[in-house]
Order: C-alpha cells, then structure tokens, then sequence
C-alpha cells in the first residue's frame, strides 16, 4: 500500500493546478487521471480564456492545458497514474484503484477530489438516436481527434458552452442551423452569441426539442417554442434537416466517490445538483478529504484552475508545511476567486456556494 | 433585443460607437462589450492608457476616445472577439473595418467579398485590402476590409463569395 | 471524416494502421478511439440497444453514458469511447448486453 502526502484524483484543469500547488513545497503527490492523458476537458478548449493575467486570459484552453501538463511532468515528487480509474473510497481512507496493470491502494495523509462533471442529457423521443451527442463528445471528435463529426447541426442550448461549441463546429466546416434553448434568454456571454450570429446563426430562446427524427441515424429535428410556463406551444414546430445534434444543457458534479464515501452533500441547482458540502478551506465532512473542480460546484475553468491551486495548499497547511510565501499566495488565489466570482455573472455561483457552505470549519487549525 | 438573439440594437450601439468628431480623425477601436463579466485584457493590452482603468474585473471596457489610436493590440487578445478598429477617413468614399476572423481558407488581399451585419445579413460588397495573421496574434488574424461609407454602423463581418 | 486544416490546430498523425469494423478493413491512427476512428469512416452506429435493438451511438465520449459498447477482439461491453483503437483490433456493432460467459 502507498501513503502519498496528497491524493488526487482527476487530472483536468482543477486536479492539475491542485498537483502543482500540492507539490510545491516538496510533499509526494500522486495524481490518478482515468484518460489515457492528463488535462480532462481543457485540452479540447480552442477559444481564448477570460479572466486576468494571472488565469491566463487570452490564452487558448489547450495552450493552458499543456502548459501545465509539461509543468507536472517535470516535477519529480508527482507521481501521475493516467489510464487509471479510482473505484473506492473506503472508511478507513484507503482509496482502490485499477489499471491495465492490476489493482493499487492508497492510503493517503490527505486528498483531493476534482473528478469534475459530466453532461446532462435532455429527454425528448429519439434521443439517443445517433447523432445525437453531447457537446463535450462533438468537441472530443472535432477538435482531439480532428474528425468532423457531420455537415450540419441543431445546438441544444444557449449556454458558454453550446456557443463556443456552434463556434468550433463551424470553424471546423460544419453548417450550423439553429441554437435553441428553453430559458428566455441567452446563458452564455453575450459576446459569445454575438460572434455566431454575425455568421447568420439564429438563436431561438425559449424553444425546445419537440422530437429528433431518422430510422437508423439522425435525419433532422422539429424544435417547439415554451410559453411562459414552459409549455410547449402546438402550432409553433420548426423543421430542420441535420445530421447532428449538439446537446449542452448544463453538467452535473461527478460526485459518486464523495457520495460513496460519506460526505455530507447538498442539493443546489445553481451548482449543477449534487456538491459535497465544503468549509472554507475546500474540505468536505471527511476530514483531510478536500474538493476542487466542478466536482463541488459547474464553474468556468478559469475558476476551477483557482480552486485546484488554492486547495493544493490547504493540503500542505493540514500536512503542517509552514513557508514564507503561503499566506501571500493563498491570500492571491482567494481575491482572483473573489474576482471571477463578483460580478452578476458569478450571482448564482456565490449564492450557490453559499447553501453548500460547511459552516464549522470542522478539521482545520 | 441583445439578450435573446445575440444582435446589439441600435441603442446597444450607441453606447459604444465612437462620434462622428472622433471618426472624422482616424481609426479607432470600438469595443462590443456589453456585459460584465470576469475579463480584461483589452485593457492590459492596451499601451496607450485608452482603456478606463478597470476598478474591477468585471467592468466593461470603458474607451477613452483621444488616446486610442485604432492599433488595433487589443483586437486578437479579445477572447470574445467583440472589438473592431474603425476607419472612417480609409478614403473619399470608403470606410476601412478591421476584424478578427477565425476561419480556414483565409481571404486573399483584394478579394471581393459580402459584408455582413451583426445578424449576418448581406449589407454590401466590400474588399478585403489586408490580412494580418503574426505568431503574436494566435491565431486570431486580423482581416481589414474596405466598404461604402454609408455603412459603417452596420458592417462587422464578412461572407466570402466562393 | 478526418480534417486536414483548422484554423487553430494542428493535426499531426503517424503512420496509419488498418483495423477492421464487421469484418471490413478501415484505416485509424495512434492516439485515436475506437469511437473517433469509427466516426472517421462515417460508422455512426455502434451497438443496439438491450431491450428494442434500437441504434445507439457516441453520447459522452468520457466514457460515463454506456451508449457506445461494443464487441472488440471478441470482448463485450468495451466502451469504444475511450478506448485507444490499436492495430488490426476487430470491432463489431453489440446487440443488446454483451455475452461475456
């Protein structure tokens, strides 16, 4: 059995600042990834980052993703199992994990969960259809793979994503018909609307899905408009032959472990659903079991980047590491977090937060 | 309006069009930022102080009209893509966009292409006098086209023709 | 189909290998799925599902929804989204659960 200093399982935007942060001051970190690679869904991100210049803004997502990744790798007390899936958290804190290799315990000092999220699905008849993905698996295939994944889409959702993702399908040749979404107004940054619909991309807010139609694959989809109680309105369908649907409806936390293990958790949609309820130091119910990432709450990466970086270092405040420069860049972690937070497009988020707040700072001091 | 369609309104405009006064002295950058959100480095970006500075990172770009000289620095390190540099004095008869465009196969200077406005709707023929694509853009080039001056408050992007 | 210029990547591929889908001989590269390298080939069906046989396809691509399991190298339940496609692998379409005693 191998006892790190610092677990951490997940190794997308959260869980690889938290391995850089962890390691900083000399501690053994493993990082556990259960892709082939590390950098989650970071490295698909195409478009320039927001933020300051300290969270890179301008900067393309993959360009920060493998950044990091180089950084990590050079870093000899991080020890990364990729291609490695983490199957339990036990009471005992031993963690179980299996690769091609065989089947590996752990029983870490502390731990860090950043296992981010996954998409939610939207019901609507054939739905599963192929054809019909995610926004994540269209970015996989397009801008991983480099495969163009059909010659035209509907995009389910008017959020960040589901507009940098009709971005990217169109800087990769695919005609994009429609944006549609149920919310009476757009979800994303304005400026990411803006720059499709220059290109001629309608956006239908306040519609939705009435059915995706096809035999063995999609052929096309009739989208309805919702009245004020989101009921779909007879008479409104529009008709628009496409071999691709795009689903973006917003991510849940991918929290099974937490769940598993115990963690008090918290119902808070703003959220995405279910989070471990956190203290201020990003440590859940368990002691010495911290949370970064979306999987304690759907933010942008930028923001997720904070909270890995941040939570690397209240693991090295738990293991006792006391150094000159701690306070001064945990007080700068926390006033970047402050300040993607602050304005109204991070309302929700603190709001949010907020009902999922561990009020005892239960484990620390 | 702007919040469900994506299109600014002519009201949303005007709150961030240059004047005429400024316009009749040379380019200048005109920032479609109509929302605050967490971003700022149109105004890191800036070396002229033409940018307000922010108090916070979710203030909107605030221009100083004098002091922006239309360099067009900001235009590639806008991760919204939402500035332009508008000149108003290009010619006698023709007004010069500068925009970012993302897009494969690049125009060719001198192509002839169709200008779209900010719903993407056929405004005028326009031609393509210079595309700028430098390692330090990242890959956002920069592509100036030339259009009728009539049209300045609706051109902003552009359709090729083949 | 695989794309060959983009405006903001670069896809650099090794060598090809060829693999095969229902016994038919296709091309893939290293570093691609088996679902990517299926997708290429304009294969979007990859398994029918347990209860009607209808088609399912790529959902997730993470590895987490179960809609893309197929049978490759005689083994059920492979979830070809995340697995890496090596040279020669046989993939067939799953109908229904994989049979796996």
């Amino acid at each position: 059995m191998k006892t790190p200093d610092i677990l951490i399982v997940g190794g997308g935007p959260a869980g690889m600042a938290a391995a850089l942060s962890a390691a900083r001051y000399g501690k053994e970190v493993v990082v556990i990834e259960r892709d082939p690679h590390l950098g989650g869904q970071l490295i698909k991100q195409t478009h320039m980052f927001f933020g300051s210049e300290k969270q890179q803004a301008s900067v393309r997502g993959f360009d920060i993703a493998y950044k990091m990744i180089q950084q990590i790798e050079a870093l000899p007390n991080v020890t990364v199992l990729k291609s490695t899936t983490v199957t339990a958290l036990y009471d005992d804190g031993v963690v179980t994990a299996v690769n091609r290799a065989g089947y590996h315990k752990f029983l870490p000092k502390t731990m860090i969960v950043a296992t981010g999220a996954f998409e939610k699905s939207l019901a609507f008849p054939n739905n599963a259809l192929p054809g019909i993905y995610g926004a994540g698996a269209v970015q996989t295939l397009m801008n991983m793979h480099g495969i163009k994944p059909g010659q035209s889409v509907v995009m389910v959702g008017a959020g960040n994503i589901g507009l940098i993702v009709s971005y990217q399908l169109m800087q990769a040749g695919v005609e994009v018909k429609a944006i549609v979404d149920a919310a009476p107004s757009i979800g994303g940054y304005i400026v990411h609307a803006s720059k499709v619909r220059r290109m001629g991309v309608p956006i239908y807010t306040n519609y939705t899905v009435k059915q995706a139609h096809g035999e063995k694959s999609l052929e096309g989809v009739t989208i309805w408009k919702l009245d004020e109680k989101w009921q779909p309105m007879p008479g409104t369908e529009m008709h628009y032959d496409c071999d691709i649907l795009c689903v973006s409806v917003g991510l849940s936390p991918l929290s099974e472990l937490l769940w598993q293990r115990g963690c008090q958790m918290a119902y808070v949609p703003s959220l995405g659903g279910y989070v471990p309820k956190a203290n201020e130091h990003h440590e859940t119910s368990i002691a010495n079991l911290f949370v970064a990432g979306d999987v304690s709450g759907i933010e942008e990466a930028s923001s997720a980047m904070v909270e890995g970086y941040l939570t690397g270092l209240y693991c090295n405040l738990r293991l006792e590491v006391y150094a000159e420069d701690m306070a001064a860049l945990i007080a700068d972690y926390k006033s970047q977090l402050h300040d993607l937070r602050s304005g109204p497009a991070g309302d929700k988020i603190r709001e949010g937060l907020a009902q999922a707040k561990l009020e005892e700072a239960l484990h620390v001091g | 309006m702007l919040a469900n369609t994506g299109i600014p309104t002519e009201e949303d405009l005007k709150g961030v069009f240059p004047s005429m006064e400024r316009l009749e002295k040379g380019p200048i950058a005109i920032f479609e930022c109509y929302q605050h959100i967490p971003c700022n480095p149109c105004y890191t970006a800036c070396k002229l102080g033409a940018i307000e500075p922010f108090a916070d990172i979710n203030d909107m770009p605030k221009l100083l009209e004098e002091k922006c000289s239309g360099c067009g620095l900001c235009l590639a390190k806008c991760p919204g893509l939402a500035i332009s540099i508008l000149d108003y004095t290009y010619s006698e008869t023709q007004a010069l966009i500068k925009i970012p465009y993302e897009f494969l196969p690049l125009p060719a200077e001198g192509e002839k292409v169709t200008a779209l406005n900010r719903s993407g709707e056929p405004v005028c023929e326009a031609v393509i006098v210079k595309v700028l694509n430098p390692a330090t853009f990242d890959k956002t080039p920069m592509i100036s086209l030339a259009f009728p001056k009539e049209h300045i408050k609706e051109v902003r992007h552009f359709k090729r023709l083949v | 189909m695989r794309i060959t210029t983009h405006p903001v990547l670069d896809f650099k591929r090794e060598e090809a290998f060829d693999f095969y889908f229902e016994g038919e001989k296709m091309t893939g590269y290293p570093g691609e799925t088996i679902a990517a390298a299926l997708h290429a080939n304009d294969i979007k069906i990859l398994s029918l599902s347990a209860k009607n046989h209808e088609p399912r396809g790529l959902y997730c691509a993470i590895g987490n929804c179960s809609s893309c399991l197929m049978v490759v190298n005689d083994i059920p339940n492979v979830r070809v989204c995340v697995e890496p496609l090596s040279p020669g692998d046989r993939v067939e379409r799953q109908n229904g659960q994989g049979d796996i005693v």
